[in-house]
């Protein structure tokens, strides 16, 4: 039990996917202008990482593993993400319209998110059975949406402020990801 | 031979991918903790570039337009695979060094940008030069930032020493904040002497930077 509590807070805080692990950059860097709007796709990242993950391990374990394609994983396992984010839209679209507009236009996004296939391909190194697995790729999607989160909250607040010529764009916001990597590398203490 | 020579050119100044176009953010900032990670990385890429430009070139008038994308994901996938085969059996040091960041060359928008916006539309020899130009580009970035990183970080270039010994390694450049930084300063300085970099119009969500993003800013856009 304490094992698995342990994936979770490391999946989340130690190894921080963003802050940590650099993955997910491309959304971290480019969607966390406004707290409203990263949130929503922190609740879309954690939805779609939880089903991909099991979905990965199943498929891993019980088709791959017997028939020794082992070395086909990247190729299966993007397929399978593309395909289950597009299954995963339609439902969305279908069952809950409320849930659908605030998550549907972050789900084919996703897609191209290296963090949802680098969770599926580290938990096949790490030889996580499915519980595991589904774990790891919760506490990761956690990790992902507190990192978006807060880089969005102090990016609300710097918004008025005055900021140097050459800082202005991109640079203030890598400086903001500076100090949240720094923060979070006290986390490792945790471990 | 002209227009060859024009694609090497644009790929490692003009259009730099992990530079200028911002591409590739996640190998650019995870595997540059040395010189030799960064060189190593980029090589890969540069490999699985060339040769996925090279067939998607030659298949860009037998693949439908409606499944382009799952067919150039297949393409690529397979060809990281073989580099990822290659590279465990040949340079295993540099596989663990790089290890899940290798699988992840599929996801690298560079790989996907190109073949959407390059070599689905240009003959074989001319998509070829321009995955040689590009990864040349990244390359370059890659073994730049991994070498400020060693220097500053551990004192070493290339695993050599060469910092004199009075010469405090500051270790947090090769820790994760430190690849934050030094790309930061890195756009700084090009900020500062007004070289336009993609990042200074940061548009919000996506900005069709890669094929995939794209194709969903097209579809958002036709359901809205």
């Amino acid at each position: 039990m304490t094992s698995l509590i342990m994936i979770v807070i490391s999946t989340a805080l130690i190894n921080n996917v963003v802050l940590n692990q650099f993955l997910g950059i491309c959304s971290f860097l480019g969607v966390s202008r406004q707290i409203k709007t990263s949130a929503s796709l922190g609740g879309a990242v954690i939805f779609v990482i939880t089903i991909s993950s099991a979905v990965a391990s199943l498929l891993y374990d019980f088709v791959l593993v017997p028939l020794h394609l082992t070395y086909l994983k990247t190729i299966v396992f993007i397929l399978v993400i593309a395909a289950l984010v597009q299954m995963v839209e339609m439902f969305l679209k279908k069952t809950s319209r409320a849930v659908y507009q605030a998550l549907g236009i972050y789900l084919p996004l996703i897609t191209t998110n290296c963090a949802v296939l680098g969770v599926a391909l580290t938990n096949v190194q790490n030889g996580y059975n499915l519980l595991e697995s589904v774990l790891a790729g919760f506490g990761t999607a956690v990790g992902y949406t507190v990192a978006i989160v807060l880089l969005a909250g102090i990016r609300e607040r710097i918004d008025e402020d005055v900021i140097p010529a050459p800082l202005r764009g991109a640079p203030i916001v890598l400086l903001c990801a500076v100090l949240m990597a720094i923060a979070f590398m006290g986390f490792g203490g945790l471990s | 031979m002209k227009p060859c020579m024009e694609r090497i050119y644009n790929g490692i100044l003009k259009e730099n991918p992990a530079l200028v176009l911002m591409l590739g953010m996640c190998p650019t900032l995870a595997v540059t903790t040395s010189a030799i990670n960064g060189f190593g990385m980029g090589v890969s890429t540069l490999a699985v570039l060339v040769v996925s430009n090279l067939v998607i070139s030659l298949l860009r008038k037998v693949i439908p337009d409606e499944v382009r994308l799952p067919a150039y994901i297949v393409i690529v996938a397979s060809l990281v695979t073989v580099v990822e085969l290659l590279t465990e059996a040949y340079v295993p040091a540099l596989y663990s060094a790089l290890g899940i960041y290798i699988p992840l060359i599929v996801v690298n928008c560079i790989i996907l940008g190109r073949a959407e916006a390059f070599a689905s539309k240009n003959p074989p020899m001319l998509s070829a030069m321009d995955g040689v130009g590009m990864g040349l580009g990244f390359t370059i970035a890659l073994t730049v930032i991994g070498l400020v990183r060693e220097l500053l970080g551990a004192g070493t270039a290339f695993g050599f020493e060469v910092m004199p010994d009075s010469f405090a390694p500051i270790a947090i450049f090769i820790k994760a904040p430190g690849a934050f930084l030094v790309l930061m300063i890195i756009i700084m300085i090009m900020n500062a002497v007004h070289i336009n970099t993609r990042a200074n119009k940061v548009v919000e969500g996506c900005d069709g930077c890669c094929a995939t993003c794209a194709k969903t800013c097209d579809t958002g856009k036709g359901e809205s």
